[in-house]
């Protein structure tokens, strides 16, 4: 069936709150105005208020309230509009979600799922383009989930909610108006990285709204005689890391493209580990197209030339093997 | 604002002498913890409770086992009064496996889930926005229970609170706001933060019902958070009560108390909540000085078997220590 990510994201959500009553949607413009990206369009009237439940401008006190409702018993969807107003809530999020179950001795779990829109491409300008997986990244307690397909954005948010801890998952607003096949099963696990193109010459390592471009990339790369195997990192905390190595045990050479800035980047993260685990299978050094190191300017010619692109990508691969 | 009941001690003898052994016990618990401090047993920041015993006495004896109690980094007295035991307590802030959060908390992240004591929170006002979550919960489960989250006057500069009570009062939730006003956020004086130092006043702006109580009298305390409970278990929205209390002590162990006068601190030691309550009941008729004996030498006792317990106690083995990170 053919659908677009935004539909995926709302039927999975549609689901949950259908088939379990302890899920509630919470967060600014879920209701009344059917969600900033109009992932829940219609719930309010399907679901009722208490369910859909609007709230203020007030991140740091919803997303706590998230979490204390999780402790509660309920299963919140908290949606934060962007990773930018989730600085915000920071404090809720490190402090007290990801460090609960830890500073207590392991006495109580956080199944909150948190879920927000990342990246840059629609001259928003610098506060509202911010890619800032990684900072969720680098937190251990929370799972931080970035689905790049229609299937993963079916598939993500059942296993989220299942999950007794809690689940950041950041939708690139650039992939909404994504349309595509939604395969039969597009029921998946939110452990495993996945190989979204096999080859043979290059890994080309990536996830969230970087994934259409490296495949984009890729079939470039084709079409110049050089087969670029594709990872979609999918779960960015905990990562997987055993798909990626076996990857370059067959590639030997790998470029990360991450929509980070460079420095401090997931993909400096995803560079070390393959240096650490696979160093002695490289045939060459490791490379990466991050984002420039700038805050995201509004003109489209900067925007673009700030951000990871299909020429930079197949430049780097090209780079990499030689070729 | 509703005025707590005066005259006299409006309680029988036994609740009357429960509530006074309750004060004791965190008393001797605390100058104990002091003291091992100081000798290095106990480690990491250390926020004693001496002087605002009556709060946590007088507010805790007014709620139910199913209701929840959200506390401060300032909550070795709350824990106690809720029931977790001195003994795990004191192991905790050894940094024992035994502690009540495994010795992975210490005195700032004191947890329980068989008394649900959620915490124990080092970020001041973080636990406000929880407390919000467990209102939810229990309105939208339609439970009858009250959650009751405890901070200082200080957080009520932090936007936390703001962002709270908004949601509390816009949503009606059956949260008691208990803001235990010492005075000091940190060494911070409430009129050199505040604009609005009337802290009623600025929780009433959210359309919420306030009571001021003395928080050196656990009479005060105890008939004031009868009130507010009574308030929200009855599904009438939000309660915020003010407690006036002081700290005797410093801040933490490492405060050199720069910013307050010796003589503001004796004045209010004049006004201890042991000691007028103690003396109020042998007025009363409703205490001896034997009895009080009695109960300092039991609390006392307490404390020396639970500083015994924490020593005996195992360490948790370091193999350990990614455990906890993410359910098994």
């Amino acid at each position: 069936m053919k659908m677009t990510y935004r539909e995926a994201v709302r039927q999975a959500m549609r689901e949950a709150l259908a088939a379990d009553p302890r899920v509630f949607l919470m967060g600014e413009d879920v209701g009344r105005y059917g969600g900033t990206y109009a992932c829940s369009k219609g719930f309010l009237e399907e679901f009722g208020p208490e369910r859909i439940r609007d709230t203020p401008l007030s991140e740091l006190g919803f997303v706590g309230a998230g979490i204390g409702a999780a402790l509660g018993g309920l299963r919140p969807i908290v949606e934060v509009m962007t990773v930018n107003f989730s600085l915000l809530a920071l404090d809720q999020i490190v402090n007290t979600a990801a460090a609960l179950r830890h500073m207590s001795g392991g006495q109580f779990s956080v199944p909150l799922v948190l879920r927000m829109a990342t990246g840059a491409g629609r001259q928003l300008a610098a506060q509202h383009s911010h890619s800032l997986e990684n900072w969720y990244a680098h937190i251990p307690g929370i799972r931080v989930l970035a689905p790049a397909t229609i299937a993963d954005a079916r598939g993500m948010l059942a296993p989220a909610l299942a999950d007794p801890d809690p689940v950041v998952i950041f939708e690139h607003a650039q992939l909404y108006n994504l349309e595509g096949e939604l395969p039969d099963d597009w029921h998946c696990d939110i452990a495993s990285a996945a190989v979204r193109r096999e080859g043979t010459d290059i890994s080309l390592i990536t996830y969230g709204g970087s994934l259409p471009k490296t495949l984009a990339a890729a079939e470039q790369l084709a079409a110049e005689g050089i087969q670029a195997e594709v990872i979609d990192l999918r779960v960015l905390r905990p990562l997987d890391t055993d798909t990626l190595a076996a990857s370059l045990r067959k590639t030997h050479k790998a470029v990360v493209v991450d929509e980070g800035w460079r420095s401090g980047s997931l993909a400096a993260e995803v560079m070390a580990r393959i240096v650490e685990q696979c160093f002695f299978d490289l045939d060459a050094p490791v490379a990466r197209v991050c984002s420039e190191e700038v805050p995201i300017p509004y003109a489209k010619h900067m925007e673009e030339a700030a951000l990871p692109q299909v020429p930079k990508i197949v430049a780097a691969a090209k780079q990499v093997t030689g070729k | 604002m509703i005025q707590p009941p005066s005259g006299p001690v409006p309680w029988d003898k036994d609740f009357a002498q429960k509530l006074l052994f309750d004060m004791l016990r965190i008393r001797r618990m605390e100058e104990k913890c002091a003291e091992l401090y100081g000798a290095q047993k106990i480690r990491g920041f250390l926020h004693l409770y001496i002087g605002e015993e009556a709060c946590a006495v007088g507010a805790l004896h007014a709620i139910l086992p199913e209701d929840n109690i959200v506390a401060t980094y300032r909550e070795h007295g709350h824990a106690l009064v809720r029931g977790v035991s001195m003994d795990v307590i004191m192991a905790e802030m050894f940094g024992k496996a035994a502690g009540c959060s495994r010795g992975r908390g210490g005195s700032m992240h004191l947890f329980d889930a068989a008394t649900r004591f959620f915490g124990g929170n080092a970020i001041v006002g973080g636990g406000l926005p929880l407390a919000i979550g467990f209102g939810l919960a229990d309105k939208l489960q339609k439970r009858q229970v009250v959650t009751a989250c405890f901070f200082g006057e200080g957080a009520m500069a932090e936007g936390a609170f703001h962002e709270s009570m908004n949601l509390a009062a816009l949503w009606q939730l059956p949260v008691l706001f208990c803001c235990e006003n010492n005075l000091y956020a940190m060494g911070t004086a409430l009129a050199r933060s505040e604009a609005q130092t009337d802290l009623c006043a600025k929780a009433a702006s959210y359309a919420v019902p306030t009571l001021k109580a003395d928080g050196m009298d656990v009479v005060a305390v105890h008939e004031a958070m009868k009130l507010a409970v009574a308030h929200v278990r009855d599904g009438l929205g939000p309660f915020f009560l003010e407690l006036q209390t002081y700290r005797f002590r410093a801040h933490s162990m490492f405060d050199p108390e720069l910013y307050r006068d010796k003589a503001e601190v004796e004045e209010w030691k004049t006004r201890g909540p042991l000691h007028t309550f103690s003396a109020r009941l042998k007025a009363e008729g409703k205490l001896t000085e034997e009895e009080f004996l009695v109960f300092d030498a039991q609390a006392n006792a307490e404390v020396q078997a639970a500083v015994e317990f924490a020593e005996a106690a195992a360490w948790e083995p370091v193999e350990d220590l990614l455990k906890d990170v993410y359910s098994p």
